[in-house]
């Protein structure tokens, strides 16, 4: 990285930006946000664990090193 | 201005997924590695014994990846996919917290939001659950130990936002500092009392090695703090500077 981008990266910081977003104008995107999360926990975390949405093993193997590392129930 | 954060969001988490592959690639693996070596062992010693009894052994499982894919493309997959919905969900939840958590500027606000998410999202759950290597699980409890999991995870969270909110009434009454002492305190009642009376999950094998179980769980928190602090790190450029711009 170099001085210039050191330089910019600390005044970006320096703004005071405590401006809090209104609430209404988050909701929406909270939606698309959460729904994202959502199925990323379900596929990497449960799907053909507990519970499947597809058939089959496929996923349940090939993200099986992920779910076992990340904590999630497995086998 | 918050579709630009959630965007942010989501490439940061790509990103610290990358990192946390590198680290699990290096060092989580081996544990992961030796893990399966016990389980191959159990399952020959269990069919050798089937059949010196003169029963049918089980047949074998038929392999659907190999064991390169699993800790390669597949773990990186994984671990990606999970630091994308880390990035967004992180996103969204800096979009409330910037401005609302007390006096902080954005990037101390995004490195307290990835604390308290890692701790309530990770750590309290699998201080009750802790993360487990192959072949350490029954098959036919798997429905039962999800349920406890995500339900241990459900209320790791309510109890997190409760003392949240708690602590804002608590502070105009009694101060800042003994306003969060309590709402700390009520916080630790309420998660010690559902470690103590959820039903425990024991099922590690007599035999398997005690070292290999620690590494593997070290690794596994290793992992979370790689995803939740490098989210919490690069989030606290990415969105200081979407704030910075215009819309």
């Amino acid at each position: 990285m170099s001085e210039v981008d050191h330089k910019s990266i600390a005044t970006v910081m320096d703004i005071p930006l405590q401006v809090s977003i209104p609430v209404k104008r988050i909701l929406p995107w909270a939606i698309v946000g959460a729904l994202i999360a959502v199925l990323a926990f379900y596929f990497v975390g449960a799907e053909q664990g507990a519970t499947h949405l597809i058939s089959g093993m496929g996923i349940h193997e090939f993200v099986h090193d992920a779910r076992h590392l990340l904590g999630f129930p497995c086998h | 201005m918050i579709g630009n954060l959630v965007l942010r969001g989501f490439i940061v988490g790509i990103l610290a997924g990358l990192l946390a592959f590198g680290w699990a690639k290096v060092f989580a693996e081996r544990s992961i590695g030796t893990a399966i070596t016990f389980e191959s062992a159990q399952d020959q010693a269990k069919e050798a014994a089937a059949v010196a009894a003169g029963r049918q052994p089980e047949p074998e499982a038929q392999e659907i990846f190999s064991r390169t894919v699993q800790s390669g493309i597949g773990l990186l997959t994984g671990l990606v996919v999970i630091g994308a919905g880390i990035g967004c969900l992180f996103a969204i939840m800096f979009a409330f917290a910037n401005g609302r958590l007390g006096d902080l500027g954005p990037g101390p606000t995004a490195a307290w939001l990835a604390f308290l998410s890692l701790m309530t999202v990770y750590v309290i759950p699998a201080l009750k659950y802790p993360a487990n290597p192959p072949s350490v699980g029954e098959p036919a409890t798997i429905k039962y130990r999800t349920g406890l999991y995500f339900l241990m995870m459900a209320i790791s969270i309510a109890a997190t936002m409760g003392a949240y909110l708690l602590r804002r009434r608590l502070v105009g009454r009694y101060g800042s500092w003994n306003g969060s002492l309590i709402a700390i305190a009520a916080y630790l009642v309420v998660v010690i009392f559902f470690f103590l009376i959820l039903p425990g999950i024991n099922e590690v094998p007599p035999t398997f090695p005690a070292v290999t179980l620690y590494n593997f769980r070290l690794a596994s928190l290793i992992t979370q703090i790689i995803l939740w602090g490098a989210v919490g790190v690069m989030f606290g450029y990415a969105g200081t500077a979407a704030l910075a711009g215009k819309d």
